[in-house]
């Protein structure tokens, strides 16, 4: 990474995402860590302390017990064998009388600091030379008797030390680990956004090739970088489209301007006369409004690529617009000598906009009629299928090869057959635009010899269909 | 007929002006909204040409909006250079009677005008129309010329009524594609011209006097005499 990026390469430490994952990561590993710390001390050191207790506690009252069964000398007794059944010599008894003179024992007074009405504690006896640590439980007999009972817990003690040692050595390397965990983290993340954010200001730059890095781990950077991998494919898919209609736009459109001016330059320098002028400028005129056709029908094509007008849907009855499409086309038809033949399935119905189909169905007329030889045949069909209208306009000229047929439906695109006849380029691109804020498609094929354009929308099935009313025609007249 | 042109763009108002007072009109021109306002609110007009977007902080929608507020049912046509669907329904629902877009032919515009006026005056039921000896049953959906019976197919028909309502008017061949088809788009196909041939067949061929007249770079015309 260079140091020359913007804020997001080289971020304030605190202001870094990463960072605050690597944090986030850190201070999870620790708080894991010392939660399995807390569970080993719970289950070594304070395990030992509970069974010192029970055993204390055990220890007493069966003392309690013995007295009240056998009496003193009992008592005595009891002490004596305990202290020499104790192997390990970690066990403390002391029996005194009233006066605390001791009777029975292994130590050889009271401790004279311990509160004579405590039960439960902690002492610090002197044995064997060494200062010993002892849990001791005191109570009394009846009859002024003292009883305590201890064990040395000191083993205990040192096993905790162990553990806290242990503890702040595992606490010392949860620390790394996850110091060190939390900057592979903050690093992956920014890698990963360093990759995303060069990828963008290279495209910001204009160079649309620059794509972001996927590592084929099938995770979710890679899934982050393949979403906006698509979104570039798109963005430049669009851009593309752009640039070739704004190429389109400049040489289509240069043409009859040009020509318009040649026109009109010509008929300033040599006109004769008036009538000489106004043709020229008519024929001008003529050109120009060629060009504002364009216009016109490129602003409908992006209008309706933009969507809009879905909002302006309502139920169309397409076999009503067909039907009156094939009677205004039929008579031109007619007086070209081309037979028309019709064949329109009843209440077909869709949702849509009904101006838009039947100025898409209108150029797929106009089309089969300019290419349409004199004798020649154009059908429309329209049918019903798996809950979808088909419209098929058929014509037999010349058709479009298969080659050029998936670029037809591209704005200003002219095949060669196409290219010695007038027209803008733009017939098909509306109808497939048509068709696809229909939610529906284009489909160019071959009708042998001819074209066959077929228009797939989604229809309104027959079920729920109101029952069929005459389609009322609006009137112009007051 | 006395007309108000609302219209900033100089070229476009001297152009519009000019061309509707040849034509034999009486024209006002506002070349702002406020302005525009003022006139279509104090004066009579038997039709207002308007444009979408006018200096002058009221815009053409607003001029028309609180001119129909106002109960003022002047017939106005918008002229504007936005030409999007959406566009047009504003202008529709704002209470404007027709839409054109710029750029436009003059012919066009004028041929709208006038049937605006003539329609704003039809708004009794009329169930006769008559044009010298063309006479049109709109109940029994009958045709007669000379007293003699015209067979013609539903479509002819409302060609022919459209014709007949505008009789003494041009109408063009994008009026006759939206009042009688009620298309909006312009076929690349001269399909309106070979519907008013087939008419002419049938109403004009067999009788001395042409009714069906074409006007030249703007439409056909019904009427008795050559326009």
């Amino acid at each position: 990474m260079s140091g020359s990026g913007p804020r997001l390469l080289r971020p304030r430490f605190f202001r870094s995402a990463g960072f605050r994952f690597g944090l986030f990561y850190a201070g999870l590993f620790s708080l894991s860590a010392a939660a399995l710390a807390g569970f080993l001390w719970w289950s070594t050191a304070g395990l030992l302390q509970r069974q010192t207790t029970d055993s204390l506690g055990q220890d007493g009252d069966s003392l309690v017990e013995i007295y009240f069964q056998a009496g003193l000398p009992g008592v005595v007794a009891a002490i004596k064998d305990r202290i020499a059944g104790n192997v390990d010599d970690d066990s403390l008894y002391i029996l005194t009388d009233p006066n605390m003179k001791v009777l029975a024992g292994n130590v050889n007074a009271w401790p004279p600091e311990w509160p004579m009405d405590q039960e439960w504690g902690r002492l610090q006896v002197q044995r064997d030379g060494l200062n010993v640590d002892v849990q001791v439980r005191a109570f009394d007999l009846p009859g002024g008797l003292h009883v305590m009972v201890g064990r040395d817990v000191s083993v205990r003690q040192q096993l905790g030390r162990l553990m806290e040692e242990a503890l702040l050595w595992a606490a010392a390397i949860a620390i790394v680990l996850g110091t060190v965990g939390a900057l592979v983290v903050r690093g992956v993340f920014r890698s990963t956004i360093a990759d995303v954010a060069a990828t963008a200001r290279a495209i910001g730059g204009g160079d649309l090739t620059r794509r972001v890095h996927v590592y084929g781990q099938d995770d979710e950077f890679d899934l982050l970088a393949m979403t906006i991998n698509d979104m570039l494919d798109r963005i430049g898919h669009l851009m593309e489209g752009v640039k070739q209609v704004s190429n389109a736009i400049a040489h289509d459109l240069r043409t009859p301007i040009a020509r318009a001016r040649t026109r009109l330059e010509d008929a300033a320098i040599h006109a004769k006369d008036e009538a000489d002028l106004r043709a020229a400028v008519e024929r001008a005129m003529a050109d120009l409004d060629g060009v504002v056709g364009v216009f016109q029908a490129l602003l409908r094509i992006s209008e309706i690529e933009a969507g809009a007008r879905r909002s302006h849907f309502a139920d169309v009855d397409l076999s009503e617009v067909l039907n009156s499409l094939a009677e205004l086309y039929e008579a031109v038809a007619e007086e070209r000598g081309i037979a028309m033949s019709a064949d329109i399935a009843e209440n077909l119905h869709l949702m849509g906009d009904r101006d838009m189909l039947q100025q898409a169905v209108a150029n797929l007329l106009d089309n089969a009629l300019k290419f349409s030889p004199a004798g020649g045949k154009i059908g429309i069909r329209a049918w019903r299928e798996a809950g979808q209208a088909g419209i098929e306009i058929s014509d037999n000229g010349p058709g479009i090869p298969e080659a050029e047929r998936a670029r037809a439906t591209e704005r200003f695109f002219r095949g060669e057959t196409a290219r010695s006849t007038p027209g803008s380029g733009l017939g098909l691109a509306l109808v497939q635009a048509v068709a696809q804020l229909h939610g529906g498609d284009v489909v160019l094929g071959d009708a042998m010899p001819g074209l066959r354009a077929t228009l797939m929308l989604p229809a309104i099935s027959e079920a729920i269909l109101p029952p069929s009313s005459p389609a009322l025609l609006r009137s112009e007249a007051a | 007929m006395r007309i108000l042109v609302v219209e900033d763009d100089k070229d476009v108002a001297s152009f519009v002006v000019k061309g509707l007072r040849e034509a034999g009109h009486v024209v006002e021109h506002a070349n702002n909204g406020r302005d525009g306002l003022f006139l279509a609110a104090t004066e009579n007009f038997d039709a207002i040409v308007l444009d979408r977007m006018l200096p002058g902080g009221v815009d053409g929608l607003r001029i028309l909006e609180t001119l129909r507020a106002q109960n003022n049912h002047t017939p106005a046509l918008f002229l504007s250079a936005l030409a999007q669907v959406d566009d047009k329904v504003k202008g529709l629902k704002a209470g404007g009677d027709d839409y054109m877009t710029k750029p436009f032919a003059f012919a066009e515009l004028l041929a709208r005008v006038e049937a605006l006026t003539r329609r704003g005056k039809s708004d009794a039921p009329v169930t006769k129309l008559q044009v010298a000896d063309l006479e049109m049953d709109l109940l029994s959906r009958t045709v007669r010329r000379a007293g003699q019976k015209i067979d013609l197919q539903p479509r002819e028909f409302r060609l022919l009524e459209f014709l007949m309502r505008h009789s003494g008017q041009v109408v063009t061949r994008t009026m006759l594609l939206e009042g009688v088809w009620d298309y909006h788009f312009d076929p690349q196909t001269n399909v309106i011209d070979v519907h008013v041939s087939r008419l002419r067949q049938k109403v004009d061929k067999p009788f001395p006097a042409s009714l069906i007249h074409t006007v030249r770079n703007a439409g056909y015309m019904l009427q008795l005499e050559e326009p």
